[in-house]
């Protein structure tokens, strides 16, 4: 394919900058989280891995951007298929991890399909919607989540991997909130959320593993199980609370490679980093991304045509609840659900799939100029 | 754009929310990190630091020759790190360190909360044996771990227990207290005795490693070390062979000698029976022993020297004489005739010989020990000079050596009666006082320092447990006249030398020996020692000094429900002094000067 040079003038280099210094500070935080607590001591090649996966990212995300977005569009609902297959095949085969299942082993390395999945998901959402004349009405509210919602989240609760399962609910509706909802629609969306919140809420504790119990405990009493879920928000309090102002210093805090930190190099990654540059550099780190997602719903405003809006929309949204989720867990002011930070965390499948959500954004940006293409 | 505007206002209004959403998290973050920060900055540390002390070697206890009398030993107990638990056999564990389940299982549950990587003690006090099991097998166990620290031993076992006393783990009480706060928590301190005492110097200081520990407790690397400092010695007055030696004359007799130095104030020996092993108490002492221990009715805790007081019977003739002779109301020619008793008013004061002693005069009243002829000296004097006089050798307070909560005696007076019994005195009572019956009580320590003062002429030295190295000067000279007490000197060398002496048992080829015997009533009337059952028997006193010319020791012998006092504790006297002698020649054929 030949480059086009607008292309290249148009290239949305801000964003491109912004996740690959996200990407940079996420290793040299992985590096300093896994050292060994005494200087010179082995330690673990996490950083080492994280950075072949982020040259790996890079390429996949020149791959993306490349071509135009509207073959994602035109292959949205093969991409949904396979995604499904996806999950179903991670029930069968996938191998667990802490009481879930849901990881798939390719042998060389093992990768979450809910990973992927959540961005096929919003690519196949944004087409359907874009498709959809006017506001979206009762009847097609109704349609869309059981044609594309209902199956997905419920294979992704027998997982269980009840974070994702949440994430993509959160998209669907406000994906179709930004469409716009018909007003009796929104009128019922709303009546059902308020009414069936504590029934639902029951169901959805009975359904709930013990481990995914305690943490809802630990988050809503910390002391009532110091070793356990609540004991790591606590030590994550400490850790983020012991940098002060201006951080113990790079490679100098003791939260994460003295063990007291659980996770330490994937969700309290963040945890990690606010020890070692304090406030200062945690409110630093904090405007990083909220650029990032200001950038991607600007280019939502921005794009040519109302898949690519729709699509830079639900993308931003994705990051956001993961920022918002992820930070909130390790500042104590949500359960824990056990998701990573984007760009930052440790692992493979989460930094790839990252990568090319933010390669679509950039793709859009790119090309909102390109209305005949 | 195809994008139409509501939308575009939609995805402007997201954004608004998100920056709140930001500005939620940034005050959070403001929260913990600049308002909280100070707080968490020390948690940190806290979970990072550990400071650990490190017990000084505790200095030794020797006796005055320089034999030591206890030694460092280690001390072994196994526990299990507390991250090891989850995967622990307990019925294997129990059996591996012989212990009960149950008590197995409550020890790990009953664990320090506080602190849940702090390893879990199991098992204390092991023996060599029990060590090398638990090594053999400790790697079925993950976590368990015989660690080290240092006890002692005594080395002479029950001897002079009461005076060396014993190491034990701190109680509740001495946690809370400054006096020990660099202790570390669970080293031995000296909880008896010399032991107790002189904890402070035999401690040390001790030591401190500050260290890096990870989440599970492991040491990763040492900050800071300040090494302990090894406590001091100490040199007790007391010389273990007397001790020993008195202890054999003891034999299986309940009761307490002490012996003093007069020409120092030395403690030389002091002797409580029975009396206990302080080994049990170092190696940790099990529940079934120390119950048996405490419940003994003979009740070997009690340090029977100081704790425990009883009216000194005749031996306290020794003050009354004194009094008498210093106040003029006799002088050694002043004669008494006894007839047997006394009658006041309508009361009888009976001598222990019904018979009588005949008309004596103050030599042979002691010699004899007639209780009419100090009757009547107490008459002479009232009970107020007599009461000076006990108090001027020390009678009726403590002696403030603090080894023991001691008992401080009694020497009733006009004042104290109107005080405590809200009555006059009465004559009566003053026959009973000046033959040290009635309200009088001393400890036998107290007895053995008012025949030290007697011995050496006057002179009150502070009574000192530990040797030492320069003669001291006393702490004041009595008041009295030497003419005193060289006749009551010579009424006690009387009482063991001369004929119808009443502590002839003591008489001694190798060595002049002075005395005087005592027997403190049980109950009211008295009985002959040998058909009356023990617990009614009399108690026997016997103060002594020897040698006459030139007094080297002084003691007194106390035995509970011992009967008369010359027959019961005249033996142990005569054995005890002279075993010192001999130990005296000893000394100064080695040592000559």
């Amino acid at each position: 394919m030949k480059i086009d040079r607008r292309l290249i003038k148009n290239f949305d280099f801000v964003t491109f900058l912004l996740i690959i210094g996200m990407a940079v500070i996420g290793i040299m935080t992985i590096y300093s989280a896994t050292r060994h607590p005494i200087p010179g001591g082995d330690m673990p090649t996490y950083y080492m891995r994280q950075l072949y996966w982020l040259f790996v990212s890079i390429l996949f995300l020149v791959a993306i951007v490349s071509f135009d977005y509207i073959w994602l569009k035109r292959l949205a609902y093969v991409l949904y298929g396979a995604g499904i297959f996806l999950l179903l095949l991670v029930l069968f085969l996938g191998k667990a991890g802490m009481g879930a299942q849901r990881w798939l082993n390719l042998g060389i390395f093992s990768f979450q399909p809910s990973e992927v999945f959540r961005l096929l998901y919003l690519i196949t959402i944004s087409r359907y919607l874009s498709e959809l004349q006017g506001e979206v009405t009762l009847v097609s509210l109704l349609r869309t989540f059981m044609m594309l919602t209902f199956v997905p989240v419920a294979l992704l609760i027998e997982q269980p991997d009840l974070g994702t399962a949440i994430m993509l609910m959160l998209v669907f509706f406000s994906m179709v909130s930004i469409k716009g909802l018909h007003r009796r629609a929104l009128v019922l969306v709303v009546l059902i959320g308020l009414v069936s919140i504590p029934f639902l809420g029951h169901i959805f504790w009975a359904g709930l593993k013990d481990y995914q119990k305690n943490r809802l405990v630990a988050f809503i009493e910390p002391e009532s199980d110091p070793s356990g879920i609540g004991y790591h928000i606590s030590q994550s309090k400490i850790a983020i609370g012991s940098g002060c102002f201006a951080g113990k210093g790079y490679l100098k805090g003791t939260q994460g490679p003295f063990r007291f930190l659980p996770e330490k190099h994937t969700d309290f990654i963040f945890s990690v980093f606010a020890e070692e540059w304090g406030f200062a550099g945690s409110f630093v780190l904090l405007f990083l991304y909220l650029s990032l997602i200001l950038r991607g719903l600007d280019t939502a405003r921005k794009a040519k045509d109302e898949f690519g809006s729709l699509l830079a929309f639900g993308i931003s949204f994705m990051f956001t609840i993961y920022f918002f989720v992820n930070v909130g867990m390790t500042l104590g002011i949500m359960p824990v659900v056990g998701v990573p930070l984007p760009f930052m965390s440790y692992g493979g499948t989460s930094l790839l799939a990252n990568f090319v959500a933010a390669g679509i954004l950039i793709n859009i940006r790119t090309r909102r100029f390109e209305l005949f293409y | 754009m195809s994008t139409d505007g509501r939308s575009s206002e939609k995805v402007l209004a997201a954004g608004y929310i998100i920056v709140a959403l930001f500005f939620v998290l940034a005050i959070r973050l403001w929260q913990l990190q600049i308002l909280e920060g100070d707080e968490y900055r020390k948690i940190s540390e806290e979970n990072r630091l550990r400071i650990v002390r490190v017990a000084a070697p505790r200095g030794i206890i020797y006796d005055r020759n320089g034999t030591p009398l206890v030694r460092n030993t280690p001390y072994y107990y196994v526990s299990i790190n507390s991250q090891n638990l989850r995967n622990i056999d307990v019925p294997a564990l129990a059996d591996l360190l012989s212990m009960d389940r149950d008590s197995l299982i409550e020890k790990i549950k009953g664990r320090n909360q506080q602190n849940k990587y702090e390893p879990i003690r199991l098992k204390d006090g092991l023996s060599m044996k029990e060590v090398a099991r638990i090594e053999a097998r400790r790697s079925d166990f993950p976590g368990l771990e015989v660690d080290v620290d240092v006890s002692r031993d005594y080395l002479f076992g029950e001897t002079g227990a009461h005076l060396i006393g014993y190491l034990g783990k701190p109680n509740r009480f001495q946690y809370k207290n400054p006096d020990f706060r660099d202790v570390p928590s669970d080293a031995f301190i000296g909880q008896w005795g010399a032991e107790r005492l002189y904890d402070k110097v035999l401690r040390g200081t001790s030591g401190e490693r500050v260290i890096e520990v990870d989440a599970l407790g492991r040491e990763l690397r040492l900050l800071s070390e300040k090494p302990p400092v090894r406590g001091e010695d100490i040199k007790l007055a007391m010389d273990i062979n007397l001790q020993k030696q008195a202890e054999e004359a003891f034999g299986d007799k309940t009761g307490a000698l002490v012996a003093i130095k007069p020409d120092t104030g030395e403690i030389i020996a002091l002797v409580s029976k029975p009396s206990f092993d302080p080994n049990l108490f170092a190696r940790g002492i099990k529940y079934k022993e120390w119950e048996e221990l405490s419940e003994n009715r003979k009740l070997p805790m009690l340090d029977r020297a100081m704790q425990s007081q009883y009216p000194p019977g005749s031996t306290f003739k020794i003050i009354t004489a004194i009094a008498a002779l210093e106040q003029g109301v006799a002088d050694t020619n002043t004669k008494v005739t006894c007839d047997g008793s006394i009658s006041y008013g309508r009361w009888r004061f009976g001598c222990w010989l019904k018979t009588g002693h005949g008309t004596l005069n103050m030599h042979k009243a002691l010699v004899e020990s007639c209780d009419v002829f100090f009757y009547e000296m107490g008459r002479r004097l009232g009970i107020d000079k007599i009461a000076a006089y006990a108090r001027m050798f020390g009678l009726g307070r403590e002696s403030g050596l603090q080894l023991v909560k001691e008992r401080s005696g009694l020497i009733p007076d006009t004042k104290w009666k109107l005080e405590k019994k809200r009555q006059p005195w009465y004559l009566g009572e003053t026959f009973n006082a000046a033959i040290g019956q009635g309200y009088v009580a001393a400890t036998p320590f107290q007895m053995a320092e008012v025949t030290s003062i007697v011995a050496n002429g006057g002179y009150v030295y502070r009574p000192s447990l530990l040797a030492l190295a320069s003669a001291p000067q006393p702490v004041e000279k009595l008041n009295i006249r030497p003419e005193t007490f060289e006749a009551v000197k010579s009424g006690l060398f009387g009482v063991v030398n001369e004929k119808g002496g009443t502590g002839s048992a003591a008489r001694s080829s190798m060595v002049n020996i002075c005395g005087k015997t005592g027997t403190a009533q049980v109950v009211g009337t008295r009985r002959d020692s040998k058909y009356v059952p023990e617990k009614y028997r009399d108690h026997a006193w016997f103060v002594a000094f020897a040698p006459y010319e030139a007094p080297k020791i002084a003691l007194s012998v106390f035995i509970e429900h011992g009967g008369h006092g010359g027959e019961a504790a005249g033996p142990i006297v005569k054995r005890t002094i002279e075993a010192y002698m001999r130990i005296e020649k000893n000394e100064n054929r080695q040592a000559p000067d």
